[in-house]
Protein backbone atom coordinates (compact mmCIF):
# COMPACT_ATOMS: atom_id res chain seq x y z
CA UNK A 1 0.00 0.00 0.00
CA UNK A 2 2.81 2.29 1.06
CA UNK A 3 4.49 1.87 -2.37
CA UNK A 4 1.26 2.83 -4.25
CA UNK A 5 0.32 5.81 -2.31
CA UNK A 6 4.32 7.35 -2.98
CA UNK A 7 3.60 6.32 -7.03
CA UNK A 8 -0.25 8.17 -6.51
CA UNK A 9 1.70 11.33 -4.92
CA UNK A 10 4.60 11.18 -7.70
CA UNK A 11 1.75 11.33 -10.51
CA UNK A 12 -0.95 13.68 -9.06
CA UNK A 13 1.61 15.89 -6.91
CA UNK A 14 -0.64 17.28 -4.10
CA UNK A 15 -4.07 15.98 -5.53
CA UNK A 16 -6.57 14.70 -2.73
CA UNK A 17 -5.17 11.15 -2.97
CA UNK A 18 -7.99 9.58 -0.75
CA UNK A 19 -10.48 10.93 -3.34
CA UNK A 20 -8.92 9.64 -6.34
CA UNK A 21 -7.12 6.91 -5.21
CA UNK A 22 -8.93 3.60 -6.16
CA UNK A 23 -9.75 4.87 -9.71
CA UNK A 24 -6.04 6.47 -10.10
CA UNK A 25 -5.03 2.59 -9.36
CA UNK A 26 -6.60 1.19 -12.35
CA UNK A 27 -4.23 2.62 -14.70
CA UNK A 28 -1.65 0.37 -13.08
CA UNK A 29 -4.51 -2.48 -12.46
CA UNK A 30 -3.34 -4.57 -15.80
CA UNK A 31 0.25 -5.24 -13.69
CA UNK A 32 0.71 -8.35 -11.45
CA UNK A 33 0.14 -8.43 -7.70
CA UNK A 34 3.56 -8.61 -7.36
CA UNK A 35 4.92 -5.94 -9.21
CA UNK A 36 2.45 -3.61 -7.88
CA UNK A 37 3.54 -4.32 -4.07
CA UNK A 38 7.58 -3.86 -4.99
CA UNK A 39 7.16 -1.05 -6.91
CA UNK A 40 8.66 2.40 -5.40
CA UNK A 41 9.51 6.06 -6.97
CA UNK A 42 12.63 5.86 -6.04
CA UNK A 43 15.86 7.92 -7.83
CA UNK A 44 19.19 7.32 -8.86
CA UNK A 45 22.08 9.18 -8.37
CA UNK A 46 21.65 11.89 -11.77
CA UNK A 47 17.81 10.88 -12.19
CA UNK A 48 14.70 12.41 -10.98
CA UNK A 49 12.08 9.62 -9.10
CA UNK A 50 11.41 6.94 -11.42
CA UNK A 51 9.17 3.41 -11.56
CA UNK A 52 11.55 0.93 -9.36
CA UNK A 53 10.73 -2.57 -11.16
CA UNK A 54 14.53 -4.02 -9.98
CA UNK A 55 17.44 -2.48 -8.02
CA UNK A 56 20.11 -4.67 -9.34
CA UNK A 57 20.18 -4.46 -12.58
CA UNK A 58 18.48 -1.53 -12.35
CA UNK A 59 15.39 -0.97 -14.02
CA UNK A 60 13.32 1.63 -13.68
CA UNK A 61 10.18 3.40 -15.95
CA UNK A 62 9.13 6.67 -16.42
CA UNK A 63 6.18 7.69 -14.83
CA UNK A 64 3.31 8.21 -17.38
CA UNK A 65 2.83 11.78 -16.47
CA UNK A 66 6.40 11.84 -17.97
CA UNK A 67 5.03 11.57 -21.85
CA UNK A 68 3.38 14.79 -21.29
CA UNK A 69 6.57 16.34 -22.67
CA UNK A 70 7.13 15.53 -26.48
CA UNK A 71 10.49 14.89 -25.74
CA UNK A 72 11.77 12.83 -22.67
CA UNK A 73 14.50 14.71 -20.15
CA UNK A 74 17.77 12.89 -19.32
CA UNK A 75 16.84 12.84 -16.04
CA UNK A 76 13.56 11.09 -16.05
CA UNK A 77 14.42 8.50 -19.20
CA UNK A 78 13.96 4.88 -18.35
CA UNK A 79 16.57 2.55 -17.23
CA UNK A 80 17.14 -1.21 -18.37
CA UNK A 81 20.24 -2.76 -17.92
CA UNK A 82 20.83 -6.89 -18.23
CA UNK A 83 23.71 -7.46 -16.42
CA UNK A 84 24.37 -5.87 -12.95
CA UNK A 85 28.09 -4.72 -13.41
CA UNK A 86 28.25 -1.21 -14.88
CA UNK A 87 31.42 0.40 -14.61
CA UNK A 88 31.70 3.91 -14.53
CA UNK A 89 33.49 5.15 -17.51
CA UNK A 90 35.56 8.13 -17.47
CA UNK A 91 35.11 10.02 -20.52
CA UNK A 92 39.20 10.19 -21.39
CA UNK A 93 39.69 6.93 -20.57
CA UNK A 94 36.62 5.33 -23.20
CA UNK A 95 37.94 3.27 -26.48
CA UNK A 96 35.90 2.03 -29.03
CA UNK A 97 37.49 -0.80 -30.70
CA UNK A 98 36.82 -1.53 -34.49
CA UNK A 99 36.85 -5.00 -35.96
CA UNK A 100 35.85 -6.54 -39.71
CA UNK A 101 35.75 -10.49 -39.99
CA UNK A 102 38.84 -11.34 -42.20
CA UNK A 103 40.95 -7.98 -41.19
CA UNK A 104 43.51 -8.85 -38.95
CA UNK A 105 43.24 -5.30 -38.33
CA UNK A 106 41.72 -3.36 -34.51
CA UNK A 107 41.13 0.35 -34.91
CA UNK A 108 40.61 1.61 -31.75
CA UNK A 109 38.77 5.35 -31.49
CA UNK A 110 38.79 8.06 -28.18
CA UNK A 111 35.62 10.12 -27.79
CA UNK A 112 37.39 13.18 -28.75
CA UNK A 113 38.00 11.25 -32.54
CA UNK A 114 34.33 10.18 -32.67
CA UNK A 115 33.01 13.69 -32.30
CA UNK A 116 36.06 15.57 -34.56
CA UNK A 117 36.72 13.00 -37.63
CA UNK A 118 33.16 12.16 -38.58
CA UNK A 119 30.02 14.53 -39.36
CA UNK A 120 27.97 14.98 -36.35
CA UNK A 121 23.86 13.70 -37.21
CA UNK A 122 21.22 14.97 -35.36
CA UNK A 123 17.79 13.19 -35.36
CA UNK A 124 15.03 12.84 -32.64
CA UNK A 125 14.02 9.31 -32.04
CA UNK A 126 12.39 6.89 -29.98
CA UNK A 127 14.10 4.57 -27.68
CA UNK A 128 11.66 2.06 -26.52
CA UNK A 129 12.32 -1.35 -24.69
CA UNK A 130 10.90 -4.40 -26.56
CA UNK A 131 9.10 -5.38 -23.44
CA UNK A 132 7.55 -2.61 -23.07
CA UNK A 133 3.92 -3.09 -21.43
CA UNK A 134 5.24 -6.91 -20.62
CA UNK A 135 3.41 -6.47 -17.18
CA UNK A 136 -0.19 -5.90 -19.07
CA UNK A 137 0.36 -8.83 -20.78
CA UNK A 138 -2.93 -11.12 -20.68
CA UNK A 139 -2.20 -13.95 -19.03
CA UNK A 140 0.92 -12.65 -17.23
CA UNK A 141 4.48 -13.98 -18.76
CA UNK A 142 7.78 -13.18 -16.58
CA UNK A 143 10.36 -10.72 -16.99
CA UNK A 144 10.75 -7.38 -16.18
CA UNK A 145 7.16 -6.78 -15.59
CA UNK A 146 7.11 -2.40 -17.21
CA UNK A 147 3.91 -0.87 -17.77
CA UNK A 148 3.58 1.82 -20.36
CA UNK A 149 7.01 4.09 -19.09
CA UNK A 150 9.91 1.89 -20.25
CA UNK A 151 10.48 4.27 -23.40
CA UNK A 152 11.72 7.92 -24.11
CA UNK A 153 12.08 10.45 -26.71
CA UNK A 154 15.29 12.25 -27.33
CA UNK A 155 17.64 14.14 -29.86
CA UNK A 156 20.23 12.09 -30.35
CA UNK A 157 24.08 13.35 -32.15
CA UNK A 158 26.45 11.45 -32.93
CA UNK A 159 27.60 9.87 -35.69
CA UNK A 160 26.71 7.77 -38.84
CA UNK A 161 28.06 3.93 -37.64
CA UNK A 162 28.44 3.77 -41.03
CA UNK A 163 31.00 6.72 -41.54
CA UNK A 164 32.88 4.97 -38.53
CA UNK A 165 32.69 1.65 -40.48
CA UNK A 166 34.62 2.88 -43.53
CA UNK A 167 37.31 3.91 -41.35
CA UNK A 168 37.40 -0.53 -40.62
CA UNK A 169 36.20 -1.13 -44.09
CA UNK A 170 33.15 -3.07 -45.12
CA UNK A 171 33.70 -6.61 -46.48
CA UNK A 172 31.56 -7.57 -49.52
CA UNK A 173 30.41 -10.53 -47.53
CA UNK A 174 29.62 -8.93 -44.36
CA UNK A 175 25.79 -9.54 -43.10
CA UNK A 176 25.80 -8.05 -39.38
CA UNK A 177 27.66 -5.78 -37.33
CA UNK A 178 27.86 -6.42 -33.80
CA UNK A 179 28.41 -4.83 -30.66
CA UNK A 180 29.23 -5.08 -27.09
CA UNK A 181 28.97 -2.78 -24.30
CA UNK A 182 31.33 -2.40 -21.16
CA UNK A 183 28.20 -4.15 -18.88
CA UNK A 184 29.05 -7.60 -17.44
CA UNK A 185 28.13 -10.56 -14.69
CA UNK A 186 29.53 -11.05 -11.99
CA UNK A 187 29.71 -14.78 -13.26
CA UNK A 188 31.56 -16.17 -16.02
CA UNK A 189 29.55 -18.21 -17.26
CA UNK A 190 26.47 -15.86 -17.71
CA UNK A 191 26.02 -14.81 -21.65
CA UNK A 192 27.33 -10.91 -22.40
CA UNK A 193 25.02 -8.76 -23.64
CA UNK A 194 26.20 -8.59 -26.87
CA UNK A 195 24.03 -7.64 -30.41
CA UNK A 196 23.97 -7.72 -34.04
CA UNK A 197 21.61 -5.81 -36.79
CA UNK A 198 21.81 -6.61 -40.63
CA UNK A 199 24.45 -5.17 -42.45
CA UNK A 200 21.76 -3.01 -44.07
CA UNK A 201 20.27 -1.35 -40.65
CA UNK A 202 24.04 -0.62 -39.72
CA UNK A 203 24.42 1.12 -42.71
CA UNK A 204 21.63 3.12 -42.78
CA UNK A 205 22.27 7.03 -42.73
CA UNK A 206 20.34 6.94 -39.25
CA UNK A 207 22.10 4.55 -37.19
CA UNK A 208 24.29 6.55 -35.05
CA UNK A 209 26.93 5.65 -32.66
CA UNK A 210 24.97 9.06 -30.38
CA UNK A 211 27.40 10.56 -27.40
CA UNK A 212 24.61 13.18 -26.78
CA UNK A 213 21.10 13.08 -25.78
CA UNK A 214 19.27 16.08 -26.24
CA UNK A 215 22.02 18.46 -25.75
CA UNK A 216 24.00 16.87 -22.97
CA UNK A 217 26.21 14.11 -22.90
CA UNK A 218 24.50 10.81 -22.11
CA UNK A 219 23.33 10.00 -18.54
CA UNK A 220 25.54 7.37 -16.99
CA UNK A 221 22.29 4.84 -16.75
CA UNK A 222 21.46 5.53 -20.48
CA UNK A 223 25.07 4.55 -21.65
CA UNK A 224 27.80 7.20 -21.32
CA UNK A 225 29.75 7.91 -23.58
CA UNK A 226 28.29 6.20 -26.62
CA UNK A 227 25.52 4.60 -26.99
CA UNK A 228 24.43 2.83 -30.16
CA UNK A 229 20.95 4.58 -31.69
CA UNK A 230 18.59 2.38 -33.83
CA UNK A 231 15.90 4.63 -35.07
CA UNK A 232 12.85 2.48 -35.47
CA UNK A 233 13.56 -0.60 -34.07
CA UNK A 234 13.40 -1.45 -30.36
CA UNK A 235 16.05 -0.43 -27.62
CA UNK A 236 17.73 -4.27 -27.07
CA UNK A 237 19.48 -3.38 -30.17
CA UNK A 238 20.74 0.01 -29.00
CA UNK A 239 23.80 -0.96 -26.77
CA UNK A 240 24.72 1.06 -23.93
CA UNK A 241 28.09 1.86 -23.31
CA UNK A 242 29.25 0.64 -26.45
CA UNK A 243 33.02 -0.34 -26.85
CA UNK A 244 33.18 -2.64 -29.62
CA UNK A 245 32.00 -2.72 -32.77
CA UNK A 246 32.67 -5.84 -34.83
CA UNK A 247 32.02 -6.29 -38.71
CA UNK A 248 30.75 -9.87 -39.36
CA UNK A 249 30.51 -12.36 -42.09
CA UNK A 250 28.75 -15.07 -40.21
CA UNK A 251 25.58 -14.34 -37.86
CA UNK A 252 26.62 -13.70 -34.34
CA UNK A 253 25.00 -16.26 -31.59
CA UNK A 254 24.38 -16.76 -28.11
CA UNK A 255 21.77 -16.94 -25.68
CA UNK A 256 20.86 -12.47 -26.32
CA UNK A 257 20.50 -13.06 -30.39
CA UNK A 258 19.20 -17.02 -30.78
CA UNK A 259 17.22 -16.94 -27.60
CA UNK A 260 15.85 -14.27 -26.29
CA UNK A 261 14.39 -10.93 -28.25
CA UNK A 262 12.73 -13.46 -30.78
CA UNK A 263 9.24 -12.78 -31.98
CA UNK A 264 6.52 -15.84 -33.58
CA UNK A 265 6.92 -15.60 -37.06
CA UNK A 266 3.43 -14.22 -38.95
CA UNK A 267 2.29 -13.13 -36.28
CA UNK A 268 2.96 -9.18 -36.33
CA UNK A 269 3.20 -7.05 -38.95
CA UNK A 270 6.85 -6.83 -39.41
CA UNK A 271 8.16 -4.97 -42.52
CA UNK A 272 11.93 -5.24 -41.68
CA UNK A 273 13.43 -8.35 -42.10
CA UNK A 274 16.42 -9.63 -40.08
CA UNK A 275 17.09 -12.89 -42.79
CA UNK A 276 20.13 -13.91 -41.14
CA UNK A 277 19.11 -14.58 -38.07
CA UNK A 278 15.39 -15.64 -38.84
CA UNK A 279 14.91 -19.83 -37.39
CA UNK A 280 12.08 -21.77 -38.56
CA UNK A 281 9.45 -20.22 -36.08
CA UNK A 282 11.05 -17.44 -34.26
CA UNK A 283 12.64 -13.96 -36.09
CA UNK A 284 14.48 -11.38 -33.93
CA UNK A 285 12.23 -8.40 -33.30
CA UNK A 286 12.75 -5.53 -35.06
CA UNK A 287 11.11 -2.34 -35.94
CA UNK A 288 8.17 -1.26 -33.71
CA UNK A 289 4.45 -1.68 -33.80
CA UNK A 290 2.26 1.68 -34.59
CA UNK A 291 1.08 2.78 -30.60
CA UNK A 292 0.08 5.44 -28.88
CA UNK A 293 -0.51 6.74 -25.44
CA UNK A 294 -2.66 8.89 -23.98
CA UNK A 295 -1.23 11.05 -21.08
CA UNK A 296 -3.39 13.29 -20.03
CA UNK A 297 -6.01 13.39 -18.55
CA UNK A 298 -4.87 10.83 -16.42
CA UNK A 299 -6.93 7.72 -15.16
CA UNK A 300 -9.14 8.41 -12.49
CA UNK A 301 -9.27 11.92 -13.00
CA UNK A 302 -12.34 14.57 -12.30
CA UNK A 303 -12.72 16.11 -15.34
CA UNK A 304 -15.24 19.68 -15.17
CA UNK A 305 -18.46 18.72 -17.23
CA UNK A 306 -18.66 22.54 -18.04
CA UNK A 307 -15.54 22.37 -20.21
CA UNK A 308 -14.84 21.04 -23.10
CA UNK A 309 -12.18 18.10 -22.13
CA UNK A 310 -8.33 18.58 -24.25
CA UNK A 311 -7.17 14.59 -24.61
CA UNK A 312 -3.98 14.87 -25.22
CA UNK A 313 -1.38 12.11 -26.45
CA UNK A 314 1.80 10.60 -28.32
CA UNK A 315 2.10 8.08 -31.19
CA UNK A 316 4.94 6.71 -32.53
CA UNK A 317 5.84 3.71 -34.82
CA UNK A 318 8.63 1.66 -36.74
CA UNK A 319 9.72 4.77 -38.85
CA UNK A 320 7.17 5.07 -41.48
CA UNK A 321 5.29 7.88 -39.53
CA UNK A 322 2.31 8.78 -37.86
CA UNK A 323 -0.36 9.14 -39.97
CA UNK A 324 -3.12 9.62 -38.20
CA UNK A 325 -4.39 9.74 -34.61
CA UNK A 326 -8.28 8.76 -33.98
CA UNK A 327 -9.88 8.93 -30.32
CA UNK A 328 -12.63 7.15 -28.90
CA UNK A 329 -15.54 7.48 -26.02
CA UNK A 330 -17.74 4.49 -26.95
CA UNK A 331 -15.53 1.67 -26.34
CA UNK A 332 -14.52 1.52 -29.85
CA UNK A 333 -17.44 1.87 -31.78
CA UNK A 334 -16.99 5.22 -33.15
CA UNK A 335 -13.75 7.30 -33.60
CA UNK A 336 -13.01 11.08 -34.01
CA UNK A 337 -9.75 12.07 -35.84
CA UNK A 338 -7.07 13.69 -33.29
CA UNK A 339 -4.99 16.89 -34.32
CA UNK A 340 -1.53 15.74 -34.92
CA UNK A 341 1.19 18.19 -33.39
CA UNK A 342 4.68 19.14 -33.94
CA UNK A 343 6.58 16.74 -36.57
CA UNK A 344 10.10 16.22 -35.09
CA UNK A 345 11.02 13.38 -37.65
CA UNK A 346 9.12 9.82 -38.41
CA UNK A 347 11.37 8.35 -35.72
CA UNK A 348 10.13 10.76 -32.80
CA UNK A 349 6.71 10.89 -30.93
CA UNK A 350 4.04 12.59 -32.45
CA UNK A 351 2.01 14.58 -30.35
CA UNK A 352 -1.88 15.05 -30.73
CA UNK A 353 -4.71 16.22 -29.28
CA UNK A 354 -8.84 15.97 -29.02
CA UNK A 355 -11.61 17.82 -27.49
CA UNK A 356 -14.12 16.42 -26.70
CA UNK A 357 -17.27 18.56 -25.79
CA UNK A 358 -20.77 17.18 -24.18
CA UNK A 359 -20.04 14.56 -22.08
CA UNK A 360 -22.41 13.43 -19.58
CA UNK A 361 -22.02 13.51 -16.10
CA UNK A 362 -20.17 10.09 -14.68
CA UNK A 363 -17.18 7.96 -16.17
CA UNK A 364 -16.07 8.21 -19.16
CA UNK A 365 -13.78 5.87 -21.20
CA UNK A 366 -11.54 6.90 -23.60
CA UNK A 367 -9.56 5.04 -26.10
CA UNK A 368 -6.80 6.39 -28.59
CA UNK A 369 -5.69 4.36 -32.04
CA UNK A 370 -3.02 5.37 -34.09
CA UNK A 371 -2.08 4.56 -37.57
CA UNK A 372 1.07 5.29 -39.40
CA UNK A 373 2.05 5.81 -43.11
CA UNK A 374 1.89 2.31 -44.30
CA UNK A 375 -1.76 1.93 -42.87
CA UNK A 376 -0.67 -0.42 -40.12
CA UNK A 377 -3.23 0.33 -36.92
CA UNK A 378 -2.89 -0.81 -33.63
CA UNK A 379 -5.04 -4.15 -32.33
CA UNK A 380 -7.66 -4.77 -30.90
CA UNK A 381 -7.04 -7.42 -28.92
CA UNK A 382 -3.58 -8.61 -27.68
CA UNK A 383 -1.48 -10.82 -29.84
CA UNK A 384 -0.68 -13.21 -27.27
CA UNK A 385 3.78 -14.02 -27.59
CA UNK A 386 5.91 -15.77 -24.96
CA UNK A 387 8.18 -12.80 -24.12
CA UNK A 388 5.26 -10.12 -23.92
CA UNK A 389 6.20 -7.83 -26.92
CA UNK A 390 5.00 -5.63 -29.19
CA UNK A 391 1.29 -5.00 -26.88
CA UNK A 392 -0.14 -2.32 -28.86
CA UNK A 393 -3.30 -2.61 -27.41
CA UNK A 394 -5.03 1.03 -27.21
CA UNK A 395 -4.59 2.81 -23.88
CA UNK A 396 -7.70 3.00 -22.00
CA UNK A 397 -7.91 6.21 -19.59
CA UNK A 398 -11.24 6.52 -17.17
CA UNK A 399 -12.58 9.94 -16.13
CA UNK A 400 -15.02 11.48 -13.95
CA UNK A 401 -16.47 13.92 -15.71
CA UNK A 402 -18.28 16.08 -12.73
CA UNK B 1 25.37 13.57 -15.90
CA UNK B 2 25.16 12.25 -12.76
CA UNK B 3 26.02 15.26 -9.87
CA UNK B 4 28.71 13.20 -8.77
CA UNK B 5 30.81 13.41 -11.78
CA UNK B 6 30.80 16.69 -10.94
CA UNK B 7 33.35 16.79 -8.19
CA UNK B 8 37.12 16.87 -8.85
CA UNK B 9 38.22 14.13 -10.83
CA UNK B 10 40.92 12.83 -8.62
CA UNK B 11 37.70 12.20 -6.10
CA UNK B 12 34.94 11.67 -8.74
CA UNK B 13 35.26 7.75 -9.14
CA UNK B 14 35.55 6.90 -5.45
CA UNK B 15 32.84 9.59 -5.03
CA UNK B 16 30.72 8.06 -7.72
CA UNK B 17 31.63 4.04 -6.54
CA UNK B 18 30.31 5.08 -2.73
CA UNK B 19 27.12 6.89 -3.55
CA UNK B 20 26.27 3.96 -5.69
CA UNK B 21 27.45 1.32 -3.44
CA UNK B 22 25.42 2.88 -0.77
CA UNK B 23 22.50 3.29 -2.47
CA UNK B 24 22.35 0.38 -3.80
CA UNK B 25 23.16 -1.73 -0.45
CA UNK B 26 20.11 0.59 1.24
CA UNK B 27 17.79 -0.16 -1.43
CA UNK B 28 18.06 -3.82 -1.44
CA UNK B 29 18.32 -4.57 2.36
CA UNK B 30 14.80 -3.13 2.56
CA UNK B 31 13.82 -5.60 0.43
CA UNK B 32 12.35 -8.76 2.24
CA UNK B 33 11.20 -12.11 0.57
CA UNK B 34 8.30 -14.24 2.53
CA UNK B 35 9.65 -16.26 5.23
CA UNK B 36 9.27 -19.77 4.76
CA UNK B 37 10.99 -22.67 4.82
CA UNK B 38 14.16 -21.72 3.04
CA UNK B 39 13.66 -18.54 2.10
CA UNK B 40 17.87 -18.00 3.05
CA UNK B 41 18.80 -20.59 0.86
CA UNK B 42 16.81 -18.56 -2.09
CA UNK B 43 18.33 -15.28 -1.35
CA UNK B 44 21.79 -16.71 -1.39
CA UNK B 45 21.62 -18.11 -4.45
CA UNK B 46 19.32 -16.03 -6.08
CA UNK B 47 21.04 -12.71 -5.22
CA UNK B 48 24.13 -12.73 -6.41
CA UNK B 49 23.21 -11.79 -9.47
CA UNK B 50 20.25 -9.86 -9.26
CA UNK B 51 18.34 -8.35 -6.35
CA UNK B 52 15.09 -10.35 -5.19
CA UNK B 53 12.91 -7.95 -6.13
CA UNK B 54 12.69 -9.92 -9.83
CA UNK B 55 11.57 -12.53 -7.58
CA UNK B 56 9.04 -10.02 -6.12
CA UNK B 57 7.97 -8.59 -9.70
CA UNK B 58 6.98 -11.84 -10.76
CA UNK B 59 5.04 -12.84 -8.17
CA UNK B 60 1.16 -13.96 -8.14
CA UNK B 61 1.03 -15.37 -11.46
CA UNK B 62 3.51 -18.22 -12.27
CA UNK B 63 2.62 -21.85 -12.03
CA UNK B 64 5.03 -24.40 -10.09
CA UNK B 65 5.77 -25.12 -13.73
CA UNK B 66 6.57 -21.43 -14.26
CA UNK B 67 8.87 -21.15 -11.20
CA UNK B 68 10.42 -24.60 -12.45
CA UNK B 69 11.54 -23.19 -15.64
CA UNK B 70 12.50 -19.81 -14.77
CA UNK B 71 14.99 -21.51 -11.90
CA UNK B 72 16.38 -24.31 -14.88
CA UNK B 73 16.90 -21.15 -17.27
CA UNK B 74 19.12 -19.35 -14.74
CA UNK B 75 21.34 -22.45 -13.75
CA UNK B 76 21.66 -23.59 -17.29
CA UNK B 77 21.47 -20.48 -19.32
CA UNK B 78 23.22 -17.83 -17.31
CA UNK B 79 24.82 -20.46 -14.90
CA UNK B 80 23.93 -20.22 -11.51
CA UNK B 81 26.33 -22.02 -9.32
CA UNK B 82 23.45 -23.80 -7.53
CA UNK B 83 23.64 -27.63 -6.61
CA UNK B 84 21.66 -30.34 -7.70
CA UNK B 85 20.22 -31.30 -4.37
CA UNK B 86 19.22 -27.08 -3.65
CA UNK B 87 17.06 -27.13 -7.09
CA UNK B 88 13.75 -28.35 -5.68
CA UNK B 89 13.79 -26.72 -2.87
CA UNK B 90 14.49 -23.19 -4.35
CA UNK B 91 11.30 -24.06 -6.85
CA UNK B 92 9.02 -25.61 -3.79
CA UNK B 93 9.57 -22.12 -2.09
CA UNK B 94 9.11 -20.44 -5.05
CA UNK B 95 5.88 -21.80 -6.15
CA UNK B 96 4.26 -22.09 -2.87
CA UNK B 97 5.33 -18.41 -1.55
CA UNK B 98 5.60 -16.33 -4.90
CA UNK B 99 3.25 -18.99 -7.42
CA UNK B 100 -0.23 -19.91 -7.58
CA UNK B 101 -1.64 -23.37 -7.68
Amino acid sequence: MTSRRRLLGGLLGTAATAGLGPLAREALAGLPGGTLESEVLEALPGKQPLLKRAYRPPNYESPLATFGDVITPNDRFFVRWHLMNIPEVAAADWRLALGADGNAQTIELTLEQLKRDFEPVELVAVCQCSGNRRGLSDPHVPGVEWGYGAMGNARWRGARLKDVLSRIGVPKDAVEVAFDGGDSAPLEATPDFRKSIPIWKALDESTLIAYEMNGAPLPHWNGFPARIVVPGWTATYWMKQVVSIRVLTKPLGGFWMSTAYRIPKGKFPQVDRFVSQEAEATTPITEMVVNSLITSPADGQRVDARSPLVIRGIAWDGGAGIRRVDVSTDEGRSWKAAELGIDLGRYSFRPWQYRHRGAPRGPLTILARATNAQGSTQVEELIFNGPGYHNNVPHRVTVHVA
Amino acid sequence: MSPERSVPSRFGGLVALAMLASNAVADESSLRLKPAADVELVRARCSSCHSIDYIQMNGGFLKRAGWDAEVRKMIKVMGAPVPDGEVERIIEYLATQYGVP
